[in-house]
């Protein structure tokens, strides 16, 4: 921090260790991608292959032909869009109220949509099958939606307040001045100027939705099995087809992965906020 | 201004109370959701656990009051996977805080390329857990798995280990995954509790002429303590409950070497459909796990009242 360093005690001090550090966050799922491009003679007699000249495309074209997984990406991506749109629903007049009113209950209110946030899974997935089994939705997207959304809303709830608090109060009171209600001030003022925040915890919702694996694996089934859950259905019943396996792996881990990286910037602000205050 | 003042006096009863309902209105949806899907089922478990229930036999249900609970505390697989819960925690969370800590801390110096490694760092986050399980199964896998292939050829080991295979070993293989899974989270936390810190505060401790180590020790460490123990809490929380890792790498195996208390209660009501028994077991881990929450939730309560 002193100084000028020059430029190798830089690439020393600074470049290799951060280059360490990406290679081991990186290193497991760079193993899983030349896994899936190793073909499955090559994988069985040499190993993983590690320069592209003997990569091939077989494991993801075995994927597409001889499995469902185009089907399973379908479910999933019903499943995750699903849930976010009923999470931001009912979140972002719930969240519109906590920033802006302050009124009897609010904390506990507030409170409650944390401790919602930290109940074991365990525990709701017993009597959530149960319920579904009662109401006759177990193996439907709406089950899945349904659960997803015990993580969802709760989390919604406290990112949109936090971005609707940095939107200044002013706003809806010059607009309400202006002749607007109470709900065209949100829905005109508000929600165009939170739409940034809006999105990324929809992204968010939708990474998490598309990743679980639990509640898909319980509350699923045959009619809706989803990508995580399709995955484990490619190890073999004799013998496990890395091959395959890891392009399933790959393919699953993508959608996921593309919109963090998209959304990385905004996503993380919205994440650190409430603990970089705490 | 002062027309609509004047406006608002005229209906004045009516206006008033709808003001005062607005925020409830407002509210309504989300609570009302998450009361039938969250609080409906929770209160349902607690009373499951009085029950003497398998899912196949409904009709057999039989009130057996605290039955249950006197029955997991004489079950030695509970103490058994109530160590492991401990263990497991107190492995992977510190585990996760120093390796995210160190990462932090080279992310947070001056380099050209530090945007692009700040978001590859935080990619084990985006994966889905299941794909993290199968993927360490294969890094792990006795015969073809490359962890071995690297150990035996820088003859570290001299044969091929099952780490996952061997009840004294599996349990610390899982650790290392969701060590590898957790620690970006908290180096994206750290990194961002580390911006808030003034530079004015090492360029004063620099001319007092303090070490790079005391600068470390106090002026890092104190700015970034309450983001430590927040993010400490909420990833206690989350390891606690993710069984999704260990349940794919293990199922809880070999015998129960990698079983924890939830993964217990999940494989009690999935594989023998012990409902009751399981929800017992679920309903003593959240007993357990909200000494943590309840920690967790003072300390933000502070921060909501303003």
């Amino acid at each position: 921090m002193i100084g000028k360093p020059t430029l190798t005690r830089r690439i020393l001090t600074t470049d290799l260790p951060a280059l360490g550090i990406v290679l081991l966050a990186l290193g497991p799922f760079l193993w899983m991608l030349m896994t899936s491009f190793t073909p499955q003679e090559r994988l069985a007699a040499v190993g993983v292959a590690i320069s592209p000249v003997s990569w091939s495309l077989e494991n993801y074209l075995r994927l597409i032909s001889r499995t469902s997984f185009l089907g399973n990406m379908g479910h999933s991506l019903l499943v995750a869009a699903g849930t976010t749109v009923l999470g931001l629903f009912v979140s972002v007049t719930a969240a519109y109220a906590f920033s802006r009113f302050r009124f009897a209950g609010r904390r506990v209110l507030m409170m409650q949509f944390l401790l919602v946030n930290m109940f074991p899974v365990v525990l709701l997935i017993l009597p959530l099958f149960v319920m579904m089994r009662r109401l006759g939705l177990l193996d439907t997207h709406a089950a899945l939606i349904i659960a997803n959304a015990t993580v969802a809303i709760p989390f919604s709830v406290w990112m949109l307040t936090s971005y609707i608090n940095a939107i200044p109060k002013s706003l809806d009171e010059a607009a309400m001045t202006d002749g607007c209600s109470r709900l065209q001030a949100l829905r005109r003022v508000i929600l165009p100027l939170a739409m940034p925040g809006i999105i990324s915890t929809g992204i968010y919702i939708f990474i998490t939705a598309w990743n679980e694996y639990l509640y898909a694996l319980t509350l699923g089934g045959r009619n809706v099995r989803t990508v995580t859950v399709a995955v484990q259905t490619l190890i073999g019943e004799y013998q496990i087809e890395w091959g395959l396996l890891s392009a399933g792996g790959v393919v699953g881990a993508l959608p996921a992965t593309i919109l963090f990286l998209i959304a990385q910037r905004r996503l993380i602000g919205g994440l650190t906020q409430g603990a970089v205050k705490g | 201004m002062s027309l609509t003042a004047a406006l608002s006096d005229h209906a004045a009863p009516t206006r008033a109370w709808r003001k005062r309902l607005l925020p409830y209105g407002l509210l309504t949806p989300a609570v009302l959701v998450t009361v039938v899907i969250v609080f409906l089922p929770m209160i349902e478990a607690v009373v499951t656990s009085l029950y003497e229930f398998v899912l196949f036999r409904p009709n057999a249900a039989r009130f057996v009051g605290l039955g249950n609970y006197i029955k997991l505390v004489q079950d030695p697989v509970f103490w058994i996977t109530l160590k492991h819960t401990a263990i497991w925690i107190g492995l992977t969370v510190p585990l996760q805080m120093g390796l995210g800590l160190i990462a932090a801390l080279i992310l947070n110096r001056q380099f050209p390329w530090r945007g692009l490694a700040r978001a590859l760092v935080i990619i084990p986050w985006a994966l889905p857990s299941v794909v993290i399980a199968l993927m360490w199964r294969w890094i792990y896998d006795a015969n073809t798995g490359v962890l071995n292939e690297i150990l035996l050829r820088l003859s570290i080991i001299q044969s091929a280990i099952p780490w996952l295979a061997d009840p004294d070993k599996a349990l610390y293989a899982v650790v290392v995954t969701l060590t590898w899974q957790g620690f970006p989270f908290f180096a994206v936390m750290i990194l961002a509790g580390l911006q808030g810190i003034p530079r004015s505060r090492y360029e004063a401790a620099s001319i007092d002429g303090a070490s790079a180590w005391r600068q470390f020790r106090h002026v890092t460490l104190p700015g970034i303590a309450g983001v430590l123990a927040t993010a400490g809490l909420l990833r206690i929380i989350w390891v606690a409950n993710s069984i999704d890792v260990i349940f794919v790498m293990t199922g809880g195996g070999p015998g129960y070497a990698t079983q924890t208390l939830p993964l217990y209660a999940f494989v009690k009501a999935r594989q023998n459909l012990d409902f009751g028994y399981g929800t017992t077991i679920a309903v003593m881990f959240t007993l357990l796990l909200g000494v943590v929450v309840a920690i967790y939730i003072a300390r933000t309560s502070r921060e909501v009242e303003r």
